[in-house]
Order: structure tokens, then sequence, then C-alpha cells
């Protein structure tokens, strides 16, 4: 059996949980004072994810920059893949609020959405 | 001279979200005025998400929220001006502004909200010792560069100081590439939230070390190394405990203040706790017809209660561009007691009132399972349990009418008490 510590992110109280596991199954989790606290840490400690806000350039753009995020919330191991990948990513202007920069990122599965408006420059 | 019934100086959310309780209260003739080049204030740098779930009951980043009341103002027709600065507004709500196009102008106003927003403490106020070398910035900043800019300030980083400004963009430079190796702060508790904790530092190995501040800066051009060390409960380094980092960054995320020159300049009355004006029930400033909400008033850590006041002001102002002000009244002084460091707001006007008032307040320190306890005079008038008090995080009570109505009532108490 392995144990786990986390930070109950539910409330400013940040219980620390301690969950053991046995394997990829969660045996019991501690330390929560509600019930929020467990099905974070079984989320957390089976399935972490998390939604991914980065920007991207502009080419041709008013302003240098667009804000975007990942559409869904993505495997929390893969944070650094996409980010590396989208590092290197350009895109034109102009750039409407929602508009999909990105399918597929790192094969994850989900879209980068644009977050801000990217007009033409003038 | 231009007339107005309403000039709103700051077009973030507060000064939006001012606008369009206003414009819905029936004011039709409404200025917002807004240096920058794009309405949404300080939010268009903030590109991360977990804005508006009290609102929205939605995650949204900063822009996206932003956008949504910046589509109700351009929905209600609101005017606006752009890269527009206002450099002084006067007791008599003359506003004096200046933009590339009009020059230098003055607007005369029935009422005026400042929702100028805050400001980053500066190094200054911090007492850093060393040279001043290059690579040293405010978090606010080097967001601002980051995310909207699309430049990165450096590549090896130490934060001091853990406000969520901060341990955002612990992250955000994280994500872009760079190394953050420690954030520093003075405290023995961190101000940011418990989420951002977690998720900005925890998720990424970010040593989070409280009571530490910085003792030296090495470098003379650009930063090359900040050493940090202990603090005792005096918050005075402790000799020997010193730690060195190599980095070419430091960042500062040491706290905001509200943004009052112009207030100032006004004869507004300011706090000497908050920064902010002194403001009644309706978020009125001791010079009559002018108000404020948002970070100019008090600095607030939720966007969503930012909204929340800042319509409270716009539907306040509107009353009096309708139906004048009566400061004749009896009114009662809030005061803040045991734990309790300010209220906003500072005077309750029993018969002015609407039937309940938010009274917003932070705490001195964290509180385990005490109560926040209201006294009209020496009666109790509400006594709620809490679980957990902290600085970073906004408090509130609610003010019943009925229950100041009676005569005699000498001031208004809210203190933090240990519940048994
Ligand atoms: C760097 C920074 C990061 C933040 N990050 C977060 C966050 O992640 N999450 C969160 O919930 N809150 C965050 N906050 C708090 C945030 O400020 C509030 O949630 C909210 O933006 C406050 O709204 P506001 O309208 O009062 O102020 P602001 O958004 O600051 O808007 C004030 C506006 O007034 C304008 N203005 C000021 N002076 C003048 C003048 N003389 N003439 C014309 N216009 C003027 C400014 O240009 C600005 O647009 C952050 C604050 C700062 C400073
Ligand atoms: S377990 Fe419940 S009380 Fe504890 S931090 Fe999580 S949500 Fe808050």
């Amino acid at each position: 059996m392995e144990e786990r510590q986390l930070t109950c992110i539910g409330c400013p109280m940040g219980c620390q949980l301690q969950v053991l596991m046995d394997g990829k199954e969660v045996q019991s989790v501690t330390g929560n004072t509600c019930k929020r606290g467990e099905i974070y840490a079984r989320k957390e400690v089976t399935d972490p994810t998390r939604i991914v806000t980065t920007t991207v350039r502009v080419l041709g753009g008013a302003v240098p920059v667009v804000s975007c995020k990942t559409g869904a919330d993505i495997p929390k191991d893969r944070i650094f893949d996409c980010c590396h990948q989208l590092r290197d990513l350009e895109v034109k202007a102009p750039v409407r609020m929602g508009d999909i920069l990105l399918k597929d990122i790192c094969g994850t599965g989900v879209d980068l959405v644009a977050t801000s408006e990217a007009a033409a420059r003038s | 001279m231009k007339q107005y019934d309403l000039v709103i100086v700051g077009g973030g959310p507060a000064g939006l979200a001012a606008a369009v309780a206003a414009r819905d209260a029936g004011i039709r003739d409404i200025l917002i005025i807004e240096r920058d080049g794009r309405l949404g204030g300080i939010l268009n740098q903030c590109i991360h998400n977990g804005f508006g779930l009290h609102t929205f009951q939605e995650e949204l980043t900063g822009p996206e929220y932003a956008h949504r009341f910046i589509e109700q103002v351009q929905e209600r027709g609101i005017e606006y001006k752009l890269n527009t600065m206002v450099m002084e507004i006067r007791k008599d709500k003359t506003v004096v502004a200046m933009n590339g196009d009009e020059g230098m102008f003055v607007i005369q106003a029935k009422a005026v909200i400042l929702a100028m927003g805050c400001r980053e403490r500066s190094r200054g106020a911090l007492n850093l010792p060393g040279y001043r070398p290059a690579g040293i910035y405010s978090a606010g900043t080097a967001q601002r560069l980051v995310n909207m800019e699309g430049q990165m300030p450096g590549k090896r980083v130490v934060i001091l100081g853990s406000g969520d400004i901060g341990l955002i963009m612990a992250r955000r430079m994280t994500l872009e590439g760079a190394k953050v190796e420690v954030v520093a702060e003075l405290m023995p508790y961190s101000g940011g939230l418990k989420r951002n904790i977690v998720q900005c530092l925890e998720d990424f190995h970010i040593p989070l070390k409280l009571s530490h501040t910085v003792v030296k800066i090495e470098g003379r051009k650009r930063v090359e190394a900040v050493t940090i060390a202990k603090v005792g409960p005096d918050r005075r380094p402790i000799p020997g405990t010193e730690e060195r980092y190599e980095c070419d960054t430091l960042l500062l995320s040491c706290g905001l203040i509200p943004e009052n020159e112009l207030s100032k300049g006004a004869g507004v009355e300011l706090s000497g706790i908050t920064g902010g004006p002194v403001v009644n029930d309706a978020l009125e400033t001791s010079v009559e017809g002018i108000f404020a909400c948002g970070n100019v008033l008090h600095v607030h850590d939720l966007v969503d209660f930012v909204s929340g006041e800042a319509a409270k002001a716009g539907e306040y102002a509107a009353r009096y561009i309708q139906k004048g002000d009566k400061r004749e009244g009896r009114s009662i002084l809030l005061r803040p007691m045991e734990g309790v460091r300010y209220t906003v707001p500072t005077f309750i006007r029993p018969q002015e009132m609407p039937e309940e008032v938010t009274v917003r307040f932070r705490v001195a320190d964290v509180y385990r399972d005490c109560a926040v306890v209201t006294y009209a005079g020496d009666r109790q008038i509400s006594r709620r349990r809490k679980k957990i008090l902290a600085p970073g995080e906004m408090e509130q009570v609610v003010l019943k009418k009925e229950d100041l109505m009676e005569e005699g009532i000498e001031d208004i108490t809210i203190r933090i008490e240990r519940e048994a």
C-alpha cells in the first residue's frame, strides 16, 4: 500500500488529505472535513487533469499574442508536452474569441480555443 | 463644456458593471473614460481561468469574463472613450481628461463613479537592499509582458511574495520554459488562494518558503543571484539561515494599493487602512455625488465581488442623480474590532439604506473555529460560525435595516469571537 498526501483545494480550510492506494485502487481517504475533499482526492490520484491557459503568437495582428485555453481539461502529465508544442505555434490575424486555433493538441483530443481577440494590423 | 449625468473613471470590471447597472436604473447619459486602448482593465492580462464562478457558474478566463461585461455595455449603447486619461476630478464633479484627438477637455457630471482599480506596491516600499539591476519586476508587470506583449522577462526566477499574482506568474513562467527556483513569503501564511498554491506551485514542485524574505540581490547590470533568509516573529532575518539562488529575474508580488491620486485631488477622504475612500452605505465618498467601487475602494481578490459591488455603486449613483442626496439623517459608524481590519462601508444611514446592505471586510490573522459577530450598540444582531477565516479571503456580513432603525444606536461593531 502506498500513501499519498494532498491539499484539498475545495475551500480555504485546505485540509491535508491522506489517500491510501493499493496499486491503482483508492483504499481510503482521510483528513478531509467534508465530502468534497474525498471526491477531489479520488479524482486527483486516479485521473488528475487541468485546463491549461497560455498565449500564442499572432502574425499580422494589432497585438503580438492572443490568449487561449484548452477547450477541456487535459491530463496533468501532458501539460508540458502541450505547452512545448504551443510555444512554436503562430496563428494569422484576425482571431475572434472562441476560434479554434489548433485541433487535437498533442493527441489529447482537446482543441486550443482563443480567449481574446486579435484584430488584423491596419 | 460637455455635460453628462454620470461619468465613470476607469473601464475595468468595476466601471463596466457600474455603467450597466446605472443604465438599467434609468440613466441615459453615461460616459466611461478609460486610459488604455481597450475596455476590461487588468482582466485583459489575467489569461488564466477561474473567474466568474459566482456570477456565471462557469470558469472563465479574465478576458472572457471582461468580454461578457463589455458586450453588455455595447448592447446598451453606453458611450465610452478609450486612450483617454482623466487628469483631474474636482469637488464640483467636473472631470478634466485628455486624449490624442481632443487634447484636454472638461466635462461637467452630475455624479462621478471612481473605478480606477489598484496598483502594485513598488520595490521602494519594500526597502530591499543592494543595487537596482535590471531583472526586477512587479509580478503584474511581468504578467503584462508575458501575456500581452509576448515577452519573457527572464529564464531563472525567484519570486518574493505569495499573493495570487505571484503564484499565477510562477506557473505562467514555468509553462513558458523558465525555471522558478523558489517563492519566498514574509508572513507565516500565504495570502494566496489554496487552489493557486496547489495548482501553480505544488503541480510544478516549486518550493514555497513561508517566513522568508530577500536579504541580498547580486548583480550590477542584471540580477545574478538572490539570497533569501528565514525571519523571526519580529519579521527580521535570522542570521545563518541564508540561502542563495542564482537567477536572472526577481518578481515582487507584495500586495496592491488602491489608486487614489485623483480621489485625493477631489478632496475625497481616504481610509488609512484600505487606502481607498471612506464610503457610506451607498458607496458614496465624503464628497457628495462621487461614488467608488472595485479595487479603487478596497483590494478585492475575486472579480465577482467587484462586479457585484460596482453594480450597487451604479444603482446608488442613479438614485442620486434622480433624487438627490439626503446627508442630514442619522449616520452610524461601523467599527472594526477584535480581528477585523476594516469594513467597507464605514458609515450606515439607517433611514437611507435599502432593506439590506452587504458589509465587506478582511480579518487580521488566520482564525479557526470562530464566529463573526455583529453588534448594534451592545445588542448582538448576528452571529455566524466559521471554520476558518484568513486574511487572503474577503468576508462579508449582511446588515438589515430593521435591526438598525431604533434610535440611539451609537455604533455597529463587527468582531471575531472564539466558538466554545
Ligand atoms: C496585476 C493584477 C492581477 C490580478 N489578477 C487577478 C486574478 O487573477 N483574479 C482576480 O479575481 N483578480 C485579480 N486581480 C484583482 C483584479 O484587479 C480585480 O479582480 C478587478 O480587475 C478589479 O477591477 P477594477 O475595475 O476595480 O480595476 P481594474 O481592472 O484595474 O480597472 C481599472 C481601470 O481604470 C483605468 N484607469 C485608472 N486610472 C485612470 C485614469 N486616470 N483615467 C482613465 N482610466 C484610468 C485603468 O486603465 C483600468 O482599465 C488582479 C489585479 C492586478 C493589479
Ligand atoms: S475537505 Fe472540505 S472542508 Fe476540507 S478543504 Fe476540502 S472542501 Fe474544504
